[in-house]
C-alpha cells in the first residue's frame, strides 16, 4: 500500500498515535501510580514499592489469587480435553450441520450476563450448593468453545492422510492419535489452553452469579470489582498492573506459540 | 480420507463437549426461558401460575424507556468505537507490512488485561482529584474542576475504551484482505481517494465492521459493571435492570424475559448483519468482475 | 486501625482498642483451656458459616470465637442485604448458619419460613440489650432476629463548604444553588425511598399510591441535581470535598468526621428511620447451638463495644455504649444519641406485596433522565 501520498500516510499515522495513546494512557497512568510512594492514590508524591508488599500482607488478596488459580486450572484442563477432542469430531465429520456450528459457537457470542443468570437459576434450582465448583462448570462452558476454535484453525490445514497411513499401517485409532494426530496439533492445544486459562483468571460475571458464599469462593475478579466499589487505593493500584502483567505473559506466550497474532 | 475411515468415530469424540454444553447452557437458558412465563413470589422466587406479564412488561413504557435509552447510550458507544476502530484498522492495513502484526498486536493487547481494571483506569482518569483535573490546574485553570467522572460521558468512554480494540480486530481482517487492485482500478478510472474509499473500499469492508458493531452494541447494552462504576447508578442499562432482578428486586421471572429479550435483540442484528454480508458479497463478486474487465 | 473501609482511626483511641484487644486476647487465652474441655464431648459438625458485611465485626473474631469456645466459624461477606437474600432464598438458606440483615430483610426471612426461634436461654447476654431494643416493632421480644446495631438516617455535610447548615430533607431534595451536582443519595431501596417519605411527612413504609406518587415525583427531580447514588463511598467524596451534602447513615458520616471535623452529622427536622442491623440464624442451619453461642458472644459487652468504637455506629447493647470512652462520643455526637429518642423514629418494616410497587418505583427513579 505504498501508492498512497505522504500526506495522506502521516495522517493515517496520526490517527494511529492517537488510538494507542488512548488505549495505553489510562493503563499506564494506572501503573505508574501502584509506584506512588503516598496513600493518596491518584497524586504523585514518590517513588516506592510498598503497595506490593502489602498486597503480599493481604490475606483476602492471597486468598482470592489461590481460588482464581484453582478455577482457571481446572476449567482450562477439562475445557482444554473436551474442546480439543470435539474439535476433532467436528472436523472428521462429514456432514457439518448448521445447528452444531451455531452449539459450539453460542458460548463465544451469548452475553457473559445471560449465561450467569442462567446457571444461577439453573443451580439454584438443582440446589446446588454453589462454590469454586460451580464457577469451573460454568467456565468450562465458554473455554470449550475457545479451545475448539483454536484447535479447529489448526485442523483446517491438517494433513489427514497421515492418519489414513497409520491406520493403514496397522496402528489403532488411540496410537495414532498419541503418535500422530495431537503432536501435530499440540501447539494449537496448547494456545488454546492458554486463551482459555487467560479467559477464565479475568473472568468476572459468570463467577459472581455462580459462587457460593464468600470468602471461600471469592476470586479475584470479585475481589477487585468489592475492592472498586469501595473507592480507589494505592494497593489496588497494585494489584491492577500485577494482574496486567500477567494477563499480557500468558497472551505473549500463547502467541508465541501458535505464531499468529490476530485470526 | 479418514472421514471414510471413522465416520462414527467423530460423535464419539465430540459427545462429552456437547454433553457438557447441552447440561450447563442449553438447558439453563432453555430453564431461563421458561421462568420467563411464570410469577414472582412475593418474597421473590418464583411462584409456577403461568403469566404473559413479564413480556408485557418489556412494553411498558417504564422498560421500554430503559431500552431505548440504554440502546441510545450502546448505540454511541458502538458509533465511537466503530469511527475510531475503523480509521485505526484502516491506519494499521496501510501501514508497511512487516509493522502490522505489531501494531495489531499493540492495539489489541489492553483487551487482555481486566474488564474491571480497564474501567477502574477511568476512575482514576477522571475522579475530581485525577489527572485531568491536574492537568487542567496544571495550564492554569483555576476554577471548580468539572464533574467528569459519574456521568453518561463517562459511562461512554469506558465502553469504548473497553471495546474498540474488539472493533480494530474486526475491522482489520476485511480490510486485510482487500484486493488492492480494486482501489488501482477505480484510481484508474479517475476516481478520487474519497470516492474509492466511499464507492469500493468502505462497501467492500462493511460486513466484518457490522459484525464487529453488533458486538459492541450487545455487550454494551447488556453491561452493567461500567454503569455501575462510572456512572455512579446514575445510568442505567439493560444489563442493569437484569442484574436488579436477579440480586436485588428479586424478581427473577422479568429478569429472565429481560434476558430473553436481550437474546432476541443480538440474533435479530446478527441476522440483519448476515443479510447484509451475503448482498455485500454478491456485489463484492459482481463488481470485482467489472474492475477485471476494465 | 482500620475502619471496614480504611479509614484511620483517630490516633487518639489506638490505646484503647489496642488495650482492650491484648486483654481480650489474655482472657480468650485463660478462657481457651477450660472451654476446649467443656466443649470435648459436644463436637459441632462442621464449620459455622457467617455471613455478614465486610468490617462489619473484628477481623479476628474467627481466632478469638474459637479460643473461646472452640468452634471454627468461617466468615463470609455479602455487600448488600439484596444480595444475601437472593442467595438465601434461592439455596433455602443452605450453606448458612448465621446472617447479618437489617431488620425488614430478618421480618422478609421470618415470614418464608427461614429464620429460626431464638433461643433466649442459650443467647443469656441478650440481657445486655437495652430494653427498648428487645421491644421494636419488628419484632418484639427477639424472637427470630437479635439487634446489632442500630441507629438514624440523615444528612452528612462540609460545615465549611455548605453555608447555611442543613435542618430539612429539603436542603437535600431541592438543593441550593451552590450545593447541586455535589449530592449523593443512598441507592438501597428503601433507604432512597424513605428520604422522599419523610420531606414529604409521610410514613417510611407508606404504600398509598398518590403518596409514593409525590414521592417518586420528588425524587426524580432531586435526581437531576445529584452527583451519584452511592452506598459505600459517600464519606470519602465529602472528604475529597467531591460531594458537600451527602445522604448517610449515622456511623458512615462519622468515617468522614474521623478525617475532617468539619464535616457534621444532622438528623433532619422532618425526622429519620429508625434503622436497625440484625443477626438472625437460619433453619436450615446444622449448628444451630453453635449458632446460638456465636450471637451469644457478639452480645459480650465488650464484643459488642467493638463495634461501636470500630465501625462507629451506636450498638444496643447498655453495657457496651456505658463503656465507650466519653471524648468518643464528644468527637461523634450521634453517638450519644438517647436510645429514648432513637426509638421514637418509625422502622423500616417489610411492606409485603406492596414491595412491588418499591421495587418499580425504585426503577422509575433509577430509569429517569
Amino acid at each position: 500500500m505504498a501508492d498512497r501520498s505522504p500526506a495522506t500516510r502521516r495522517s493515517l499515522g496520526v490517527v494511529l498515535a492517537a488510538v494507542f495513546a488512548f488505549l495505553y494512557i489510562p493503563i499506564g497512568v494506572l501503573i505508574a501510580l501502584s509506584f506512588n510512594e503516598g496513600g493518596l492514590p491518584t497524586v504523585w508524591s514518590g517513588f516506592s514499592l510498598k503497595w506490593y508488599g502489602s498486597l503480599a500482607a493481604n490475606g483476602q488478596i492471597l486468598s482470592a489469587a489461590l481460588n482464581t488459580l484453582i478455577v482457571a486450572l481446572v476449567s482450562t484442563v477439562i475445557a482444554t480435553a473436551l474442546g480439543t477432542l470435539l474439535a476433532i469430531g467436528v472436523e472428521i465429520r462429514r456432514r457439518k450441520g448448521k445447528a452444531l456450528e451455531a452449539l459450539i459457537f453460542a458460548p463465544m457470542i451469548i452475553p457473559d450476563i445471560v449465561l450467569a443468570i442462567a446457571l444461577l437459576s439453573f443451580f439454584s434450582m438443582l440446589n446446588v450448593t454453589m462454590g469454586l465448583h460451580t464457577i469451573v462448570l460454568a467456565h468450562v462452558v465458554f473455554n470449550i468453545a475457545f479451545v475448539c476454535a483454536v484447535v479447529r484453525a489448526r485442523l483446517k490445514s491438517f494433513d489427514w492422510s497421515v492418519v489414513e497411513a497409520s491406520t493403514d499401517l496397522g496402528a489403532s485409532a488411540l496410537t495414532t492419535f498419541r503418535r500422530i494426530t495431537l503432536p501435530m496439533i499440540a501447539p494449537a492445544v496448547i494456545a488454546g489452553a492458554l486463551l482459555a486459562f487467560t479467559l477464565s483468571v479475568d473472568e468476572f460475571i459468570i463467577a459472581f452469579f455462580t459462587a457460593g458464599a464468600g470468602r471461600s469462593s471469592t476470586t479475584l475478579p470479585m475481589q477487585i470489582y468489592a475492592m472498586i466499589r469501595f473507592g480507589v487505593t494505592p494497593e489496588l493500584n497494585a494489584l491492577a498492573t500485577l494482574v496486567i502483567a500477567v494477563s499480557v505473559t500468558a497472551l505473549a506466550l500463547s502467541q508465541r506459540i501458535n505464531r499468529t497474532i490476530a485470526p | 480420507m479418514a472421514v471414510k475411515l471413522v465416520p462414527s468415530r467423530s460423535t464419539v469424540l465430540m459427545a462429552p463437549a456437547l454433553a457438557w454444553l447441552t447440561a450447563l447452557m442449553v438447558v439453563p437458558c432453555a430453564l431461563v426461558l421458561a421462568l420467563a412465563f411464570f410469577r414472582r413470589g412475593i418474597y421473590g422466587g418464583v411462584d409456577y401460575t403461568f403469566t404473559l406479564e413479564n413480556f408485557a412488561n418489556a412494553v411498558d413504557p417504564l422498560y421500554a424507556g430503559i431500552f431505548l435509552n440504554s440502546a441510545r447510550i450502546a448505540g454511541l458507544a458502538t458509533l465511537i468505537a466503530v469511527v475510531v476502530g475503523y480509521a485505526a484498522a484502516y491506519a494499521i492495513a496501510a501501514a508497511p507490512r512487516h509493522r502490522q502484526p505489531l501494531y495489531l498486536f499493540l492495539a489489541v493487547l489492553p483487551f487482555w488485561s481486566n474488564y474491571l481494571i480497564r474501567t477502574y483506569a477511568w476512575i482514576v482518569l477522571l475522579n475530581r482529584e485525577g489527572l485531568l483535573t491536574q492537568l487542567l490546574r496544571w495550564v492554569g485553570y483555576t476554577g471548580e474542576p468539572p464533574s467528569l467522572l459519574y456521568t453518561e460521558g463517562a459511562v461512554i468512554a469506558g465502553l469504548v475504551y473497553n471495546y474498540l480494540p474488539f472493533v480494530v480486530l474486526a475491522c482489520y481482517a476485511p480490510l486485510a484482505r482487500l484486493n488492492p487492485e480494486l482501489r488501482e482500478a477505480s484510481r484508474d478510472l479517475g476516481g478520487s481517494a474519497l470516492t474509492t474509499f466511499r464507492r469500493i473500499t468502505l462497501p467492500l469492508t462493511l460486513p466484518g465492521v457490522a459484525a464487529g458493531a453488533v458486538f459492541v452494541f450487545v455487550l454494551s447494552i447488556g453491561n452493567f459493571v461500567t454503569p455501575a462504576l462510572l456512572g455512579g447508578g446514575r445510568f442505567q442499562m439493560i444489563g442493569n435492570l437484569v442484574y436488579d432482578q436477579f440480586l436485588a428486586a428479586n424478581d427473577w421471572p422479568f429478569g429472565a424475559a429481560l434476558a430473553m429479550a436481550l437474546i432476541a435483540i443480538m440474533m435479530a442484528l446478527l441476522m440483519l448483519q448476515a443479510f447484509a454480508a451475503s448482498r455485500a458479497e454478491g456485489r463484492q463478486s459482481r463488481e470485482g468482475e467489472e474492475a477485471g474487465r476494465g | 486501625m482500620q475502619t471496614p473501609t480504611g479509614t484511620a482511626i483517630p490516633n487518639q483511641w489506638e490505646p484503647a482498642v489496642t488495650e482492650f484487644t491484648v486483654s481480650r486476647r489474655a482472657l480468650a487465652a485463660a478462657a481457651f483451656g477450660t472451654v476446649m474441655f467443656a466443649t470435648a464431648g459436644t463436637a459441632v459438625a462442621g464449620n459455622l458459616v457467617v455471613s455478614n458485611w465486610e468490617g462489619y465485626m473484628a477481623p479476628d473474631v474467627v481466632d478469638t470465637f474459637k479460643a473461646a469456645t472452640g468452634v471454627q466459624a468461617e466468615v463470609v461477606v455479602h455487600a448488600t442485604n439484596e444480595e444475601i437474600m437472593g442467595k438465601l432464598i434461592a439455596s433455602g438458606g443452605k450453606g448458612y448458619d448465621i446472617v447479618f440483615v437489617s431488620s425488614p430483610f430478618a421480618e422478609v426471612l421470618h415470614n418464608l419460613g427461614l429464620a429460626e426461634t431464638i433461643d433466649h436461654a442459650k443467647v443469656p447476654n441478650l440481657a445486655n440489650l437495652y430494653p427498648e431494643a428487645a421491644a421494636l416493632p419488628h419484632d418484639p421480644g427477639n424472637t427470630f432476629s437479635v439487634p446489632y446495631t442500630w441507629g438514624t438516617t440523615g444528612l452528612c455535610y462540609r460545615s465549611d463548604l455548605v453555608k447555611d447548615a442543613p435542618s430539612s430533607w429539603k436542603a437535600l431534595l431541592e438543593p441550593s444553588d451552590a450545593v447541586k451536582g455535589k449530592t449523593t443519595m443512598l441507592a438501597t431501596d428503601r433507604w432512597l425511598l424513605a428520604a422522599g417519605q419523610l420531606a414529604l411527612g409521610y410514613s417510611v413504609n407508606e404504600t398509598d399510591a398518590t403518596k409514593m406518587g409525590q414521592v417518586k415525583d420528588l425524587l426524580i427531580s432531586a435526581k437531576r441535581t445529584l452527583l451519584a447514588y452511592d452506598d459505600t463511598t459517600f464519606y470519602s467524596k465529602l472528604v475529597s470535598g467531591e460531594a458537600v451534602l451527602v445522604h448517610a447513615w449515622d456511623g458512615w458520616c462519622n468515617y468522614g468526621i474521623a478525617e475532617n471535623a468539619e464535616i457534621k452529622y444532622v438528623i433532619p427536622s422532618e425526622g429519620s428511620d429508625l434503622w436497625l442491623d440484625t443477626i438472625v440464624v437460619l433453619k436450615a442451619s446444622e449448628n444451630k447451638d453453635a449458632a446460638f453461642q456465636f450471637i451469644n458472644y457478639m452480645l459480650d459487652a465488650k464484643n459488642h463495644a467493638w463495634a461501636a468504637e470500630n465501625i462507629l455506629y451506636k450498638v444496643p447493647n447498655k453495657p457496651a455504649m456505658e463503656s465507650l470512652p466519653a471524648e468518643m462520643m464528644q468527637q461523634y455526637p450521634n453517638m450519644a444519641m438517647p436510645v429514648a429518642d432513637l426509638v421514637k423514629f418509625e422502622q423500616l418494616r417489610d411492606v409485603g406485596e406492596a414491595q412491588r410497587d418499591y421495587s418499580r418505583i425504585v426503577s422509575e427513579i433509577k430509569a429517569a433522565q
